[in-house]
């Protein structure tokens, strides 16, 4: 069977990648937050997956309003990282695994995920965000190839925590019947709290924050069982990206390590954090 | 169409199916913005590029006087008001400012110190 070597949850915030391609990670704003990554990218870089499930969220780049779907799966050779108005972020487009995502698409719809399929996609921050957060140099390739995962967080109803959870073993089942051998990372993007319109636009909340980076580890039932207004409510109207979290935490064991969290306050106009957890533990 | 709010959590909206009904075309007007020869094309003549759109009057309204608040009521997702926003060189904290009642300094400063956390 395949193996979940590990998993990332981490904040996709566009102007985290801006301040990589740009050189200001020592810039006092940004510094605090780039220091706070620094073991978990030594770590992933001792533990190169063959291929990473990037669960993530569009921003009106890669598909608009036309089409919503729930959850998505990219089954292409490659990704081209997406124009969002300012230019291609300058890192490598993204390659595909379309043999996993075949694999995927096939198992989790006779499990009952009927998934949209994508077989063009540009990815846009929401994805490549992660990816750079992993490997902040990738020269020519990322580490890896990549099975993209849409879920639409943007337009209400957004599919519930609990099926977020699900969905996230069923990954993990699926994967019991893939090649052999073959380490899989899986990414949760997204969060945390944070509120990008209304009169309670930048709305942060570090104590719904700091429970929910402490369940994802411990509880994630109890995550899964919050409504879509509870996460409205305590994370932020776009707080509720972090049900994606669920997902990666569903394909993982239940007994998992952390290997390093970080916590901070602001990247832009939302709290960003990063969870680094290792899938092996001995059982 | 009820404009209730969906939920009661004050100062939130929730861009659901009434809201990207109502925004259908003005976001997809949003959306074109991601590339060049469009962005020309609307600010040579934004009221042409609006109803090329075919966007209702008090959205074209809205967009002509940059009014971001009436956007977002007028059923603008968030994402989508954002490409116009970059067109014009503001930042995600000018937004916030403006939602939240104060300039951009302001918000950036509030930011800064940990964000709104009385919400």
């Amino acid at each position: 069977m395949a193996e979940v070597i590990w998993g990332l949850a981490t904040s996709h915030v566009p102007s985290i990648g801006a301040a990589m391609d740009r050189g200001k990670t020592e810039d006092p704003y940004w510094k605090p937050l780039f220091d706070g990554y620094r073991p978990a990218r030594e770590w992933m870089a001792q533990h190169t997956p063959d291929v990473a499930i990037v669960v993530y969220n569009d921003h009106a780049n890669g598909v608009d309003l036309d089409i919503v779907p729930t959850f998505g799966i990219g089954t292409a050779d490659r990704y081209r990282v997406a124009d969002e108005g300012f230019g291609r972020r300058p890192v490598p487009d993204v390659v595909g695994h379309p043999e996993l995502s075949l694999h995927l698409l096939e198992s989790l719809m006779d499990d009952g995920f009927d998934l949209t399929v994508f077989q063009e996609l540009d990815v846009d921050h929401g994805l490549t965000v992660p990816l750079s957060i992993f490997c902040p140099d990738p020269g020519e390739a990322w580490p890896c190839p990549v099975v993209p995962l849409m879920v639409n967080v943007i337009q209400y109803p957004q599919p519930t925590a609990a099926r977020c959870l699900a969905l996230g073993r069923s990954i993990g089942r699926a994967l019991e019947t893939f090649h052999p051998d073959t380490k899989v990372a899986i990414f949760g993007t997204g969060g945390m709290s944070h509120q990008l319109a209304g009169a309670r636009a930048g709305f942060i909340n570090p104590d719904f924050d700091a429970m929910f980076l402490e369940a994802i580890e411990t509880d994630p039932e109890k995550l899964a069982a919050l409504s879509r207004e509870d996460y409205i409510r305590e994370a932020g109207s776009e707080g509720i990206e972090m049900i994606m979290w669920l997902i990666m935490r569903g394909a993982m064991n239940e007994q998992i390590r952390r290997v390093h969290s970080t916590y901070h306050v602001p990247a832009s106009n939302t709290a960003a954090a990063l969870a680094l957890f290792d899938n092996r533990v001995p059982r | 169409m009820s404009t209730e709010p969906r939920f009661d959590v004050p100062g939130t909206p929730v861009f659901d199916g009434r809201s990207s009904r109502r925004g259908f075309r003005m976001n997809k007007l949003f959306m074109s913005l991601r590339f060049a020869e469009n962005r020309e094309r609307f600010l040579a003549d934004e009221k042409a590029y609006c109803e090329e759109f075919g966007l209702a009057p008090e959205q074209q309204e809205a967009v002509l006087a940059r009014d971001w608040q009436a956007m977002i009521d007028l059923g603008g997702s968030i994402f989508y008001v954002y490409k116009l926003a970059m067109m014009d060189g503001r930042s995600m904290q000018y937004l916030g400012g403006v939602f939240a009642g104060m300039t951009e300094e302001e918000f950036v400063a509030v930011m800064r110190a940990g964000g709104r956390t009385d919400g």
